[in-house]
């Protein structure tokens, strides 16, 4: 685990959401933390190479650039778990995969371009593993990917 | 969005360089300014076509390792308060409105991160005590396949 001393701490609890959008973003974010920006940047370079940070960038919203997304949720024989895991990840549409041990277990998000490259995808899932899979569109948004609270 | 926008999002969807000017070599290879590309990117955000741009945070490299999707049966004219209600906790990091299935009676999904399970499932309980509703279900991750950002 990475350790983070109380600066780590403010540059991670600030970036998330109010990175400084600027030319020069780690002068002015060293201004407002009050470090110089060459520390700014080394800490980030640890953080980033340590992977507290996966990356400084836009945060895409699928709903707005043409895409669909959705969450599926797949019900995988235990003993088939690797096999059906693998099989859904080679689709470069799904973004997070995780194993969460219930009925059903494989739970999995996707953007694709299109309804209809969405509904192949499932359909060519369910075909290839024969595992009972729901799709679970958002139908009402309350929250998103707001930030994590380092302490 | 034009040609240009599309362009910016690509070429720093993987993350902007950790340097003094982390846009100048995009404005370089675009033909255009660096003051342009933050203007760009301040128009994508206002329409709503990024979310925000910073950084993400690879929550299991520091100790935030429990992440609970909490279900919720919650009688759908209850939806929109209750689900504002559990939007309002901190600790919950998306909260959406999802269809029912025959084998699958949960309508509302929360995810809660946290530092242990413990905690996750003390968040639970007070989203429980909060709303007043008691059916719910925690799906713990307990491997994780794949992680990656919705990409152009």
């Amino acid at each position: 685990m990475v350790q983070l001393d109380q600066i780590d701490k403010d540059i991670l609890n600030t970036i998330q959401l109010d990175f400084p959008l600027e030319t020069h973003p780690f002068e002015k974010l060293g201004e407002q933390l009050g470090i110089p920006e060459d520390d700014v940047i080394r800490r980030l370079e640890r953080l980033n190479s340590a992977g507290a940070i996966r990356r400084i960038g836009p945060i895409i919203n699928t709903k707005k650039t043409g895409g669909i997304s959705t969450l599926v949720a797949v019900k995988v024989p235990e003993q088939r778990i690797d096999e059906v895991a693998e099989a859904i990840n080679r689709y470069p549409e799904v973004s997070h995969n995780y194993l969460r041990p219930a009925e059903y277990n494989i739970w999995f998000t996707i953007s694709a371009s299109s309804d209809e490259r969405l509904m192949q995808i499932l359909d060519e899932l369910k075909a290839e593993t024969g595992c009972d899979l729901i799709n679970l569109p958002t139908k009402r948004l309350f929250k998103i990917g707001v930030k994590f609270n380092i302490r | 969005m034009d040609d240009i926008d599309t362009k910016i999002i690509k070429l720093t969807q993987d993350g902007i360089p950790l340097t003094h000017a982390p846009f100048a070599d995009i404005a370089k290879e675009l033909g255009i300014s660096e003051e342009d590309i933050v203007a760009r990117f301040e128009n994508l955000q206002q329409n709503g076509v990024i979310r925000r741009f910073g950084a993400s945070i690879g929550h299991r490299a520091i100790g935030i390792t429990a992440n609970a999707m909490c279900t919720w049966n919650v009688p759908d004219d209850k939806v929109e308060e209750v689900g504002a209600i559990m939007a309002g906790f901190s600790e919950v990091t998306h909260c959406y409105e999802r269809p029912r299935y025959p084998d699958w009676s949960y309508n509302l999904f929360t995810m809660v991160h946290s530092y242990t399970r413990e905690d996750c499932e003390r968040v639970a309980r007070e989203i429980s005590k909060a709303t007043g509703i008691s059916d719910y279900s925690l799906l713990f991750s307990e491997r994780e396949f794949k992680k990656t950002g919705a990409r152009l």
